[in-house]
């Protein structure tokens, strides 16, 4: 399968992840690459097979709706870029 | 003090033969005297001075356990209170993380001494160490060329004796290859046998934490303290941990080993082949069993493993935004600008490619034909396994298709590059622990056999592995320059 430089400009917003321009060409020809690669699972019958998404089977453990964790708010806020009032500031983004 | 065990620096130390402090400052030393290798992203000399100190007054009160004052160093991938956290990314190099992860907790609980954190590919993508924004580590048996990746620093740092142990990971054969490249011994666990609490993640039902050492015998001191239930981590298995120490010695009287005949096709390069068949023929003189094992499903492990992989990353790594965490672009315009320049300028082209990659096989129209048939390959993998342990005990065969790579020879190919963890990445799939050992020389560099067990064989592998340490000495042979 081959990818244009317009299917990795969409892979890219969806991803919201910056690439410059001189190397989409690049990502393009080397994700045709590993889709030829990939592609080579098709070759196995996995006609009623069940995706195996934990190598154990195993579901997610829960835990007992109690609070476990102590208050750390300061010491994560120690290493935020700006913080005022207990809150973290972040860039104004909306106009 | 350099050259000696775990178990020979723990009885040194016990015996008063030398102080944690001195030995610390051997380390540190020999980090500075070779800090060309670049197997080190920080080290935190004044740190580990401090905790010898205080591992020496343990000593002296009798409250020490066995790894007390024993320095080693983690990789960069395991968060560290108030120590630099990078992940071998610069989307990370300012994140001094402020909890640790509980593989560190483990080791400082034990009275170990931390000399740092070590290189390692960006997010623990990559097989050779060149990915990592902090440049490649550089291999001790030949500088020019690659340690292995992902925990390329963890090996190199072990094979030079800069650290008698290490802590790496493993996503598709990160600790096991590196290992056989540097001539060193990794152990790749089973899944949710280590805590991946505080580990940063990449592909979370893949990725396991496990020891990097001279020996088996000193990896199964380090399991003693790395494995076990961790209620902070949702996919650690709540399973009792055997004295890993208690069977080493164990007879190998009628072990039963397979082959998988997919790993000794043609494409396998002539001398790896003669160097494994040799290393399986000590373990014939051992009281082994030899046959072959047919596991079809072998050859679709690498395209399985990156759609799954890649998927997961692009999800794990999503996290890094700019805001959330990570670094931050300067002046955006908007908030999608925020993001997009954030990742762009913080993450490198290895990142990015699995990033994309992964992000296309989750995207709408493309999920079934990319991420379910991949879960579904993996299952047909996993009973492949299945079956040939319903044979035989455990399977061996080569960790690489070949010795060390020169530093660049790959980069330009990721397909070539991906090829290196032909041999590694379908244990990762499956979930089941695998060793590596160093099993010789071809041209003056190091070659691993890799021994694969079923689930939570660990102790059953570290003993395997011994034996074959007590009838050769191809762990104990040194890089010139590093003796």
């Amino acid at each position: 399968m081959s990818l244009t430089a317009n299917d990795v400009n969409k892979i890219a917003y969806l991803a919201r992840l910056g690439i410059d321009s001189q190397d989409i060409e690049s990502y393009a020809k080397d994700l045709s690459g590993i889709l030829d690669l990939v592609a080579k699972m098709e070759q196995a019958d996995t006609v009623g097979v069940v995706p195996m998404s934990h190598p154990l089977d195993q579901t997610q453990r829960l835990r007992a709706d109690q609070v476990t964790e102590a208050d750390r708010r300061q010491c994560f806020q120690a290493i935020a870029p700006q913080t005022e009032a207990g809150l973290y500031l972040v860039p104004k983004v909306i106009e | 003090m350099h050259k000696l065990s775990l178990s020979a620096l723990a009885a040194g130390l016990r015996d008063k033969q030398f102080s944690s402090v001195e030995l610390t400052h051997v380390f540190l030393s020999r980090i500075k005297q070779h800090q060309a290798l670049n197997a080190f992203i920080s080290v935190t000399e004044s740190a580990a001075v401090e905790q010898a100190k205080a591992a020496d007054l343990r000593l002296a009160n009798g409250e020490a356990g066995f790894l007390t004052g024993i320095p080693l160093a983690h990789k960069d991938i395991f968060c560290t209170q108030g120590v630099k956290t990078s992940c071998g990314s610069k989307m990370l190099d300012n994140f001094v993380s402020p909890y640790d992860a509980s593989v560190v907790e483990r080791f400082k609980q034990a009275g170990t001494v931390m000399l740092g954190k070590l290189n390692m590919d960006e997010f623990a993508m990559g097989s050779s160490n060149e990915t990592s924004f902090y440049g490649p580590a550089r291999n001790p048996w030949d500088s020019e060329r690659v340690p292995g990746g992902s925990s390329g620093g963890s090996a190199v740092a072990v094979a030079a004796r800069l650290t008698p142990a290490a802590t790496g990971t493993d996503t598709g054969g990160s600790i096991r290859q590196p290992a056989a490249l540097c001539g060193v011994t990794g152990l790749k666990p089973t899944y949710g046998r280590v805590s991946r609490y505080g580990m940063i993640a990449y592909a979370s039902s893949l990725d396991q934490g496990g020891p990097m050492a001279g020996s088996a015998e000193d990896a199964a001191l380090l399991m003693q303290v790395m494995a076990g239930f961790d209620p902070k981590d949702s996919t650690s298995v709540d399973q009792a941990v055997p004295d890993y120490g208690a069977t080493l010695n164990d007879s190998l009287q009628g072990l039963r080993i397979g082959l998988p005949k997919q790993f000794f096709s043609a494409a396998l390069d002539n001398r790896m082949a003669t160097a494994v068949h040799a290393a399986i023929g000590e373990y014939q003189k051992l009281g082994a069993e030899v046959r072959e094992v047919d596991m079809p499903n072998l050859e679709l492990a690498i395209p399985a493993y990156y759609v799954i992989a890649s998927a997961e990353c692009s999800s794990n790594l999503s996290r890094y935004d700019g805001v959330r965490f990570g670094y931050r672009c300067q002046n955006p315009a908007d908030l999608t600008d925020l993001y997009t320049r954030s990742r762009g300028e913080a993450f490198g082209q290895e990142v990015k490619r699995r990033i994309l990659m992964g992000t296309y096989a989750l995207s709408a129209g493309y999920y079934d034909a990319y991420y379910l048939k991949a879960q579904q390959v993996r299952r047909l993998i996993s009973n492949d396994f299945k079956r040939a342990f319903s044979e035989v005990d455990v399977l061996m065969g080569p960790v690489t298709p070949g010795t060390a790579f020169k530093i660049g020879e790959k980069t330009s190919d990721p397909i070539q590059m991906y090829l290196e963890d032909i041999y590694t990445i379908a244990i990762n799939l499956a979930g089941l622990p695998a060793l590596s050992i160093p099993a010789g020389f071809i041209a003056g560099l190091p070659v691993g056999l890799q021994v694969i067990g079923n689930y939570f064989s660990e102790a059953k592998l570290l003993n395997i592995g011994h034996r074959y340490q007590q009838a050769t000495d191809w762990h104990l042979q040194s890089p010139k320059g590093f003796e």
